[in-house]
């Protein structure tokens, strides 16, 4: 009798303590949205996205040059890493069991795996060094390379998923294997690949570490590929560890756009999985 | 399903070539790495041999380079981020797995992917303006007698090894804590009902899933570690960046990818770069085999789960 009380007790004790650790692993992100919306809608205003970086000491002034920078780094990347991504993913999927698409993906789950500041160090070597140049290339190409896997397994996955009817009947009106993947079996799963594709870009475009010495920085407007070029996320940091007031004021600020930006595309991308999963049930 | 058959058409290999290749790059961006940090850290590599990983002074303007207070410093606080965030995050998964009613579920995933997707230099940022002073508060308020204890010692900073394990482990937990709840999913209905029938409590019933799915759960477990390693930014910006060796969690340390991140744009001379490159070489290296094993457990649970019923959804695949 009294084992069976301690018996139930313990369980009791231990379903509150899960139930206590949601709670304490929800907290911090609590704060960090707490403390990233406070500080950051103070500091933000039309002159964060218009104008450029004052000089130290000067109060005001924006990060227009770094949202544009983050944007043409981040859009390098995707046109880098989608059609490697996609295909690849396609490869994988279509050929299935092979030694190649297992070899694939084993290289697919690697990359995805290695710490980003290691990727900005493989990408400074072949794409800065050479060169003797920062660049806004070296920049995408890094984001290129982590976006790779994520792309790739989103698609693999996603065509796996479309039903095998659909496949078949393509083949059985004469498609070729080429024409039945292109023209049914991709369509069928563009709007789940686009999504992957979204997810993507947004955890990308918060990347720090593998633009600090391939992007770099840069005090001007620029948006030549070939000079280093000024990102948001490198820009919150240079701002964050500098011991001006303002500065932290205007990294607040980028913080928060950088938070929205991964909020709005993670609520987007769950509304479009809601829907394609509607869609196969029903 | 299909036999090959013997003789191909031509469209059908361009289609197999074509996506192929593209499936060969990416076998070769990774192989690729492996080469350029290697041939890039030989310098270093050999000049200095092990003695890299065995010294402590990191002197980059008298050309002396040891790595071991980086390697120190990056194990200590993953190490620590693991013992702060495993329990948190078993928790999680099985609360989301195994107690959250149906409509909790959905709603608690999407916040732990939330505290995934929030990019590293906004932890950082937040870990400089708010979890610093706080850990700064809480340091200063250490009884006398703590103090003698090593782990307590030292000046009351907030920079340093507890910021950084402590941020470490709120961005780790996400990723061991979804892993897990796929593996608790993946153990089969009929364990639970078996041990509900013998009588069990909730919680011996949930130990039994536990023990069931142990071998993805340290697989778990050791993903999140292979994240905490290669962390980058939020614990530059915490940890308090001083290369020395020391257990107290108040000294401000250095970690491999922090080192990285604030010396590789100043490296001028070759042979500093290529130490920074050789760091970075054995940080792809380790996470390399962390991330291995560690996919070896989780995939190996996901063997057991399916006995193969062959449903008519599988997709049809060659069996070649």
């Amino acid at each position: 009798m009294n084992r069976d009380a301690w018996r139930r007790g313990l369980s009791h004790a231990v379903i509150l303590l899960c139930g206590l650790s949601v709670l304490i692993a929800l907290l911090p992100l609590a704060l960090v949205l707490f403390y990233v919306v406070t500080q950051g809608i103070t500091s933000l205003n039309l002159s964060f996205f218009t104008e450029m970086p004052k000089p130290v000491g000067e109060a005001g002034g924006g990060m227009a040059n770094a949202i544009a920078g983050s944007l043409l780094v981040t859009l390098l990347g995707a046109i880098f890493a989608i059609p490697i991504g996609i295909m690849s993913g396609v490869y994988a999927a279509e050929y299935a069991g092979t030694r190649l698409s297992a070899a694939v993906r084993f290289a697919a789950d690697t990359l995805n795996g290695v710490p980003s500041i290691v990727i900005g160090v493989f990408i400074y070597s072949v794409a800065v060094l050479p060169f003797r140049q920062f660049s806004a290339l070296a920049g995408g190409l890094a984001l290129g390379v982590m976006m790779i896997p994520l792309i790739m397994r989103t698609t693999e996955e996603l065509l796996r998923l479309v039903p095998t009817t659909l496949r078949e009947g393509a083949l059985a009106l004469g498609a070729t294997r080429a024409r039945a993947v292109f023209t049914v079996v991709v369509p069928a799963a563009l709007p789940g690949i686009l999504t992957g594709i979204l997810l993507a870009l947004a955890r990308i475009a918060g990347e720090t570490a593998p633009l600090l010495f391939t992007a770099f920085n840069n005090r001007f407007w620029s948006t030549d590929v070939r000079q280093p070029i000024s990102t948001l996320t490198v820009q919150v940091f240079t701002y964050a560890i500098a011991p001006y007031e303002d500065w932290h004021r205007q990294a607040w600020a980028g913080a928060l756009v950088l938070v929205t930006m991964v909020l709005v595309c993670s609520l987007l991308a769950r509304v479009a999985t809601a829907r394609m999963e509607k869609l196969q049930r029903g | 399903m299909f036999a090959r058959p013997k003789n191909v058409r031509p469209d059908e290999l361009l289609f197999r070539a074509g996506t192929g290749a593209f499936a060969v790059l990416l076998i070769a961006i990774v192989a690729a790495i492996a080469v350029i940090l290697t041939s890039e850290s030989q310098l270093s590599i050999r000049h200095f041999g092990w003695s890299f990983w065995q010294t402590d002074t990191w002197d980059p303007v008298a050309g002396e380079f040891g790595a071991r207070p980086f390697i120190w410093g990056t194990l200590y606080s993953s190490i620590l981020a693991l013992i702060i965030s495993t329990p948190i995050a078993l928790g999680i998964a099985i609360f989301v797995s195994e107690l959250a009613p149906g409509s909790l579920k959905r709603p608690l995933v999407f916040l732990t992917e939330l505290l995934a997707a929030i990019p590293s230099i906004v932890y950082g940022l937040w870990g400089i303006f708010v979890l610093v002073p706080a850990v700064r508060q809480l340091e200063t308020m250490t009884p006398e007698w703590l103090k003698t204890v090593p782990l307590f010692s030292g000046p009351p900073l907030g920079v340093g090894m507890l910021s950084a394990a402590l941020i470490l482990a709120i961005m780790v937990i996400p990723f061991s804590s979804s892993v897990a709840r796929e593996v608790l999913k993946a153990v089969p209905q009929s364990q639970r009902e078996g041990a509900y029938a013998l009588g069990a409590t909730r919680w011996e019933a949930i130990r039994m899933a536990l023990f069931y799915a142990r071998t993805g759960i340290v697989g778990a477990i050791m993903l999140g570690f292979g994240r905490a390693l290669g962390e980058t930014m939020a614990v530059t910006m915490v940890i308090g960046n001083s290369p020395q060796i020391s257990a107290s969690l108040y000294a401000p340390q250095y970690t491999m990818a922090a080192v990285l991140a604030n010396e590789f744009a100043e490296a001028t001379d070759d042979l500093y770069l290529h130490a920074l490159v050789e760091i970075g070489l054995v940080l792809f290296v380790v996470t390399l085999i962390i991330n291995f094993i560690s996919r070896l457990f989780i995939w190996s649970m996901g063997r057991q789960k399916r006995p193969r019923p062959a449903l008519a959804t599988e997709p049809a695949r060659s069996a070649a």
